[in-house]
C-alpha cells in the first residue's frame, strides 16, 4: 500500500511538474503576445509596428494634453519616465480618469514620422486608493508617489 | 514509529477530516456558525463601504465596487487553491472526502469567480472606459471560471464515478498553475489591470478609511463562503452514503 502511494506521488509530482515546465517556457515564449500594449520604450526604439492597429501605454506627460480649438481632437505625450516618450492624437471622449501625469492606454496606429494616431483611449488606473477628503497634501503626495515606486523598489 | 508522535495530532485529524460519518455530525455547528458570523461581516462591511466610505479622489464613487470585486476575486482563487490540494490528496490517499470537496466546491467556485468578473466588468466601465479588455489579468480569471466549469462538467460527461473522480482530481490540480498566473500576471506582463494594492512586507497602498471595511468584507466573504461549502459537502455525504447503518442511525435520531 506504501509503495503504491509512493508511487502515485511520483506520477502526479511529474504531471504537476511537466506541465508546470511547459506552461512556463510557453509564456516566456509567448511574452509579447501576451503583453497587453507596447511601452513607451518599444514604440520610440522602433519594436511596435508601423500603420498597423496597436495597443501602446504609458503616462501622460504633464502639461502635455492639448485640446484643439475645435472638436474633440486632443494632442498630449506619453512617457515611462525613463526619458522614452511619444507623442499622441486623437479625437473623441477621453474617460473620466484621464488625468496629467496618470496611466493610460490608447489603441491606433503608429505613423512613420513617430505620431501615434489613437481612436481609442483607456484609463489605467493605478492601485493607489486616497480618499477625496485628506486635505494633508503630504499624506496624498505619499499615497500617489506609491505609484511610481511601486514595481521598482520598495522605498 | 516513536519519532513519528509529536506530529501525531496531524495524522490524526487527517484521518478524522476522511471520515464522512466524523465530518457529517462534527460539521453542523460550523455551518451555521460561518453563516451567522459571515453574513454579519459582510452586511457590515457592505453598508460601510458601499453606504459611509468617502467618494476616491480620481475614481469618486466607483471605487466602491471594490468592497465586492476584491473580496470575490480572492476567494475565487482561494477556493481553487483548496480544491487543487483536494485533487492531490484524492490522487495520492484515494480519500473519499477530497473528491467529494471537489465535488462540493467548485460550482460555488464558479459562482464566486463569477461574480467577480461581473464587478470587474461593472468597475471596468465608468474607470477604464471599457468593460473587457483582453489582458493577461481578465483571461487568466475568465481561465479559471472555465475551469471551475470544466470540473463539473468533467464529472457528469464520465460514465464511471472512480474514473471520473480520477479524472476531475487530475484536471483540479494541473489547473492550479494557473493560480501564480492571475496572482503575477500583472507584473510579468503589461496589463490594463493595475497592479496590486496591498503586497506583503510593503505599506499598503490603500487609505486606511478604504481598507478597514475591505478587510471586514473579505473575512466576511472568506466565513459565508466557507459555510456554503461545509453544507454542500455534508449534502455530497449524504448523497454518497445513502444507505449506511451510521447515515439511518443519525436521522432516526435527529
Amino acid at each position: 500500500m506504501r509503495k503504491l502511494r509512493q508511487r502515485r506521488l511520483a506520477v502526479v509530482l511529474f504531471v504537476v511538474g511537466g506541465a508546470t515546465a511547459t506552461l512556463s517556457l510557453a509564456l516566456l515564449a509567448l511574452q509579447e503576445n501576451v503583453d497587453l500594449f507596447y511601452e513607451p520604450a518599444r514604440v520610440t526604439n522602433g519594436d511596435a509596428p508601423l500603420g498597423v492597429p496597436i495597443r501602446a501605454g504609458g503616462m501622460v506627460v504633464e502639461g502635455s494634453v492639448a485640446h484643439d480649438r475645435e472638436g474633440l481632437g486632443v494632442a498630449f505625450s506619453i512617457t515611462d519616465h525613463a526619458g522614452h516618450e511619444f507623442d499622441v492624437y486623437y479625437v473623441g471622449l477621453l474617460p473620466d480618469l484621464f488625468k496629467e501625469g496618470k496611466g493610460i492606454m490608447v489603441r491606433g496606429q503608429l505613423t512613420e514620422d513617430g505620431l501615434f494616431k489613437a481612436h481609442e483611449v483607456l484609463a489605467k488606473h493605478d492601485e493607489n486608493y486616497v480618499p477625496h477628503e485628506i486635505h494633508d497634501m503630504a499624506e496624498a503626495a505619499d499615497l500617489a508617489g506609491g505609484a511610481q515606486v511601486v514595481g521598482t523598489e520598495p522605498s | 514509529m516513536d519519532s513519528a508522535r509529536p506530529m501525531g495530532w496531524i495524522k490524526t485529524t487527517f484521518h478524522k477530516t476522511g471520515s464522512p460519518r466524523w465530518f457529517f455530525t462534527g460539521a453542523r455547528p460550523w455551518v451555521v456558525g460561518l453563516y451567522v458570523f459571515g453574513a454579519l461581516l459582510i452586511v457590515v462591511g457592505s453598508t460601510w463601504g458601499l453606504g459611509f466610505v468617502p467618494p476616491e479622489r480620481l475614481q469618486g464613487n466607483s471605487v466602491r465596487i471594490l468592497f465586492i470585486h476584491a473580496p470575490a476575486a480572492h476567494l475565487a482563487e482561494a477556493i481553487y487553491v483548496s480544491i487543487a490540494i483536494a485533487g492531490f490528496v484524492f490522487l495520492v490517499w484515494r480519500m473519499k472526502m477530497a473528491d467529494m470537496l471537489i465535488q462540493a466546491a467548485a460550482p460555488i467556485g464558479f459562482v464566486v469567480t463569477v461574480l467577480a468578473l461581473a464587478t470587474g466588468i461593472i468597475w471596468g466601465i465608468p474607470t477604464w472606459g471599457t468593460g473587457w479588455v483582453w489582458d493577461a489579468r481578465t483571461v487568466s480569471t475568465l481561465l479559471l471560471a472555465f475551469l471551475f466549469f470544466g470540473l463539473v462538467a468533467l464529472r457528469q460527461a464520465i460514465g464511471r464515478e472512480d474514473r471520473a473522480s480520477r479524472a476531475v482530481a487530475l484536471l483540479a490540480l494541473v489547473g492550479v498553475i494557473n493560480i501564480p498566473i492571475i496572482k503575477y500576471s500583472v507584473e510579468w506582463f503589461t496589463t490594463l489591470h493595475q497592479p496590486p494594492s496591498i503586497v506583503i512586507g510593503e505599506k499598503p497602498a490603500i487609505a486606511p478609511v478604504f481598507l478597514v471595511p475591505l478587510a471586514v468584507n473579505v473575512l466576511g466573504f472568506y466565513c459565508f463562503v466557507a459555510g456554503v461549502v461545509v453544507a454542500a459537502l455534508r449534502a455530497r455525504i449524504v448523497e454518497r452514503e445513502a444507505g449506511t447503518q451510521w447515515l439511518r442511525d443519525w436521522i432516526s435520531k435527529s
